[in-house]
């Protein structure tokens, strides 16, 4: 099988500090990658990078296009990049602010992304907003409030169907559960896991949240200072870290 | 008038706004910065249109300028005496003698032709602005084609009020390619857009040029389900008679009757003249006109 994703000594720095230094790794369809580590330790910058929104100094990421099988998103034309953005790619952010148009209704915010692909029948296009709204467990009478009128969990839940109604084959998520609460956050985590199931989705998710990890992550990578420290498959990380930073950090996390 | 250069600029500055001119020509649709100047008149009243007409003004040209279709508010008589005094043309109000038509908020009814240039008065050259309020953004959405916020833009109009609801300024593709603020022209001109005429539209706080040459494809953004129509208010115009033309409603009385009428004052004019009268109209002497 031909990976989707294919990173390859990834770097970026800010002046003299580093973001992410020399990331490689390899991300298989239907494949959940998680990232974890301390704040700081370059989670967001090497994922803002991978999803094109940041230029890396160094390295490539390949991925593999529908038309033309792997291309380097590095080094392709913005308006390609873009595409993919809007298509084969999902980004959903830790604050739904940053992944929502807030003064646009619901139905508007999952229709977006639908009408920048050439979508052009109102009528389809509130179809599948309304059928989005209802995968995410948003009733159907709230389709043209706004975003602003929604708790923060169901913020984050149109931000996830806004994303999901164009059919990405990756998601990067940074910190999706991040500010929610705690019951919230399972919700939202079953939700997400079932859609990653359903569609078969790869993703990649950053997080500081370990049980995050446990419930969606096939494969682990641990970071500090910019660094890709371990990966492995996730139980085999969390059950038995080979490096000394991964074993603070899951022990920390489980005497919590 | 010997007190001003030609049409009040300086040279060097219409050089600079004809260089702007040329380039919007060249790109249809596509908004181009130029280094507006201030004019001896608030912005708000015209001033990216002033200066578009002062550069592309010459000694033999025949000067018209309209507000919301009329000639004779004070908008467009000052615009006019303005040039009058600064270039010394010779103005008019009949649209089909003018070669150069400044306007605000209309295009004539009678059609324009390949001698003629229709210069428009524009206050937010910006058509994605409402939606997202960052330049960066809206010119990088710009040059990438990103235009899908445009369609949102009516999807929520549609949501909200059951059909495109947008009356004015309604947004337009131009060539297939940029899409472009009409300015705050009704949507019922939007067929009008593709002309024998040049057009230039000038923003002047906002300092933008954009053009479309003559016979450019211009295209009303719209919905399979919902689409575009030019409308205009059901009724005749109550002094000419004229069915085709866009129409103000105007309330006569204390009482609150109202009445509609032709807004291009010029057209309304012509038809009476020629004999045209309405249901409250009343016949024009030979001598009146
Ligand atoms: N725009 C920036 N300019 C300068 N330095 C930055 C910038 N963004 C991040 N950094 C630095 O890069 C390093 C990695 O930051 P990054 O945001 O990627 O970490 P993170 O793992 O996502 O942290 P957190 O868990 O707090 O979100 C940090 O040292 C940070 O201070
Ligand atoms: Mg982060
Ligand atoms: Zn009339």
């Amino acid at each position: 099988m031909t990976p989707l994703l294919q990173v390859d000594g990834l770097s970026k720095f800010y002046g003299q500090r580093i973001g992410c230094a020399d990331v490689s790794f390899d991300l298989y369809p239907g494949e959940v990658m998680g990232i974890v580590g301390e704040s700081g330790s370059g989670k967001s910058t090497l994922l803002n990078c991978l999803a094109g929104h940041l230029p890396p100094d160094a390295g490539r990421v390949m991925f593999d296009t529908r038309a033309e099988g792997m291309r380097d998103t590095v080094t392709m034309s913005e308006p390609e990049r873009r595409m993919l953005g809007r298509t084969d790619w999902a980004f959903v952010h830790q604050h739904a602010r940053d992944g929502l148009r807030m003064n646009v209704s619901a139905g508007g915010n999952v229709g977006e992304r639908l009408m920048a692909v050439g979508a052009r029948h109102y009528g389809d296009i509130r179809s599948q907003a309304i059928d989005w709204l209802g995968r995410v467990e948003i009733a159907e009478d709230r389709i043209d409030d706004r975003p602003r009128q929604f708790s923060g969990g169901m913020q984050q839940r149109l931000q996830i169907a806004r994303n999901l109604v164009t059919g990405p084959r990756l998601v990067f998520m940074d910190e999706p559960t991040g500010g929610l609460d705690v019951s919230v956050q399972a919700r939202l985590l079953d939700l997400l896991r079932g859609l990653v199931r359903e569609m078969g989705l790869s993703a990649i998710i950053v997080t500081h949240d370990l049980a995050v990890v446990r419930l969606l992550a096939d494969r682990l990578m641990v970071m500090k200072d910019g660094h890709v420290v371990e990966t492995g498959l996730t139980d085999q990380v969390l059950d038995d870290p080979q490096h000394a930073y991964s074993q603070l950090l899951v022990s920390s996390v489980l005497q919590v | 008038m010997t007190d001003y250069n030609f049409a009040y600029l300086d040279e060097q500055t219409k050089r600079m706004i004809r260089r702007a001119i040329l380039k919007g020509l060249a790109i249809p649709g596509y908004q181009v910065p130029f280094a507006s100047r201030e004019m001896p008149m608030p912005y708000g009243w015209g001033t990216g249109g002033v200066q578009v007409s002062a550069a592309v003004m010459t000694a033999d040209d025949v000067f018209k300028v309209i507000d919301q279709g009329a000639d004779d508010t004070t908008n467009a008589v000052s615009i006019r005496r303005f040039f009058e005094r600064t270039a010394g043309v010779e103005t008019t109000e009949a649209t089909g003698d003018a070669t150069v038509i400044q306007t605000r908020h209309r295009i004539p009814e009678e059609p324009l032709n390949d001698d003629q240039i229709l210069v428009y008065q524009v206050p937010i050259p910006e058509p994605l602005r409402f939606l997202e309020p960052s330049e960066v953004e809206t010119r990088k959405m710009h040059a990438l084609e990103d235009y899908g916020l445009m369609h949102v833009k009516l999807y929520e109009d549609i949501s909200a009020h059951g059909a495109i609801s947008t009356a004015y300024a309604y947004p337009v593709e131009v060539e297939g390619r940029y899409v472009m603020d009409p300015s705050p022209i009704p949507k019922f001109d939007n067929p009008k857009l593709t002309m024998s005429a040049i057009q230039l539209f000038g923003a002047g706080r906002e300092q933008r040029i954009y053009a479309l040459p003559p016979y450019t494809r211009v295209v009303s953004l719209d919905f399979e389900d919902y689409p575009f129509e030019a409308s205009k208010a059901e009724h005749a115009c109550a002094l000419c008679g004229a069915t085709d033309s866009y129409l103000d409603e105007l309330i006569v009385d204390d009482a609150g009757t109202r009445m509609f009428m032709c807004s291009d004052t010029d057209y309304c004019q012509s038809r009476r003249a020629a004999g045209h009268v309405g249901a409250q109209g009343t016949p024009v002497k030979e001598d009146a006109a």
